[in-house]
């Protein structure tokens, strides 16, 4: 899996996108306006992201993931 | 296409295309943008939906209905089942067809619709809302109206351009995933929902048969619990534990905001229907009949301000909403929040009861009254809703 590196050395928020359903529970509860969803695409605005993990805990089908130092975990 | 429209719908489900229908039908013109390539597709849904919900918008046809309703059975953690009779009370949708069929009345009503047109920003006049960005096939376009229609769905971003606070608490949005399966053995005529710790703890799992043997079969749990486990590990072991061999035809993700509307869901050259301005009934989670709902009082109001050339009296609809259902979701999100956070002993004990209750007389009424029996601030609001 190709990961986006962190542009500033915060955690960075990974969408898988070959998991992803496009199904909208992300986008919803993110309170930053960090996440664009088209048909079938996806990606995360990292200058709005705060690492807040709303996405990762709202995602029915764990497809959100934390990336630290290119280490990916579901919890913070 | 026209240069502006009177109206803009962004987003073709049954909240957009009610709405689009009823403001062409008031006189507006009206275009309807949708970012997939199909209307009605993907179905994110477990397709459950009254009879009163429909007949309201479009007369029942057999091509979308995959299943009749008449019972409920609601089935506690130790596995007794409350079964409640309504009558010929509801359906089980095909809503690819629904959803398409909805458009169509839209567009036989003056409607014009656009697909794989995904709208990513609005225009400004005044401070007012005055048209939508959009990218249509790798190209990124402008298109003005006096009124933009926000039905964009769980998904919806329109709201916060405008400066609406829409975002959903993650404890309220409930995650859902579900899969159509078929040879699943239950009652065609039943609608199935079960209640404890191990199948979906503060939401609900439910069965919806549908045609030929399958059914939808899926659960919601809030972000809460997703902090913890994801509503996917609980199907997949409820699907091991009763259907290991059942074919899956879909596996899909969604979610429901399953809230009290906005604060506010119009604002200048703005109104917000359907999940976008989180209509969804908090208790059931259905958002259908109550996005349909919404959508034609938006419709109707946005073409009457069109007519009287009064762009302001748009901000009327908060208020029409409130009282045709949002002061009722109030009440049910109070039932709700009664209701989820429930142990599973107290989940049997209530069937156990309700059981006691002869068939016959056994209605959704007695069941919250049962329920809620020991919260007697909250059983009188439930009186009001199911008894008076
Ligand atoms: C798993 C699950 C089960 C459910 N079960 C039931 C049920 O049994 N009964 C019931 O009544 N309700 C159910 N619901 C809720 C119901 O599906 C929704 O409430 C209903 O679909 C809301 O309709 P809507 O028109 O507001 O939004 P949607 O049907 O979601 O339509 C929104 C449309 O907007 C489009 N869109 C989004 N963003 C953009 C953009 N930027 N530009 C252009 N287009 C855009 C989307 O592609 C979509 O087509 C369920 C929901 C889920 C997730
Ligand atoms: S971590 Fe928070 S801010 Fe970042 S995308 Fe997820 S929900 Fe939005
Ligand atoms: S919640 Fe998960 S599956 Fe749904 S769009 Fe977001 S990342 Fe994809």
């Amino acid at each position: 899996m190709n990961y986006r590196q962190a542009k500033t050395g915060k955690l960075l928020i990974d969408i898988l996108p070959d998991k992803c359903d496009f199904c909208g529970c992300c986008v919803g509860v993110c309170p930053e306006d960090a996440i664009e969803l088209k048909e079938a695409e996806i990606f995360i605005i990292d200058e709005r992201c705060t690492n807040c993990a709303k996405c990762i805990w709202s995602c029915p089908i764990e497809v959100i993931k934390f990336n630290r130092d290119g280490v990916v975990s579901k919890a913070i | 296409m026209k240069n502006e429209y009177d109206v803009i719908v962004v987003g073709a489900g049954p909240a957009g295309s009610i709405a689009a229908r009823y403001a062409a039908e008031g006189g507006a013109s009206v275009i309807m943008l949708e970012k997939d390539r199909d209307v009605g597709y993907p179905v994110r849904c477990g397709e459950a939906i009254s009879k009163v919900g429909v007949s309201e918008f479009i007369t029942p046809d057999e091509r979308w209905i995959s299943a009749h309703i008449s019972k409920f059975a609601l089935i506690s953690p130790d596995g007794t089942e409350a079964v409640i009779e309504f009558g010929d009370a509801g359906y089980v949708l095909e809503r690819r067809i629904f959803d398409y069929e909805l458009a169509k009345t839209a567009a036989n009503a003056g409607a014009e619709i656009v697909t794989r047109a995904y709208v990513n920003g609005l225009l400004f006049e005044n401070g007012k809302v005055s048209g939508v960005k959009y990218e249509y096939r790798g190209e990124q376009k402008e298109l003005k109206a006096k009124i933009v229609i926000g039905a964009d769905g769980v998904e919806s971003r329109i709201g916060r351009w405008a400066g609406l606070k829409t975002y959903v608490d993650f404890r309220e949005m409930e995650c859902c995933v579900q899969v159509t399966a078929s040879n699943i053995n239950v009652k065609g005529d039943t609608l199935y929902f079960y209640f404890g710790e191990n199948v979906a703890p503060g939401g609900y799992f439910w069965i919806f048969p549908k045609v030929n043997g399958a059914a939808n079969i899926g659960l919601g749990v809030s972000g809460m619990v997703g902090k913890k486990r994801s509503a996917l590990s609980f199907l997949n072991n409820f699907m091991e534990n009763n259907f290991p061999n059942a074919p899956v035809l879909t596996a899909i993700a969604g979610g429901v905001p399953s809230s009290i509307t906005l604060e506010k869901i119009s604002a200048p050259g703005i109104m917000l229907v359907g999940d976008a301005a989180r209509q969804v009934n908090p208790l059931s989670g259905g958002g259908i009949a109550s996005g349909m709902i919404g959508g034609s009082i938006a419709g109707r109001i946005a073409a009457e301000a069109i007519e009287r050339n009064s762009l302001d009296h748009i901000l009327k609809y908060d208020k029409a909403w409130h009282e045709r259902l949002g002061k009722r979701h109030e009440l049910f999100e109070k039932i709700k929040n009664g209701i989820y956070n429930f142990s599973d002993d107290k989940f049997n004990k209530i069937a156990h009861s309700f059981n006691k209750i002869p068939y016959e007389k056994r209605t959704l009424g007695k069941l919250f009254t049962t329920a809620l029996f020991n919260q007697p601030s909250l059983l009188v609001d439930v009186a009001k809703v199911f008894i008076i």
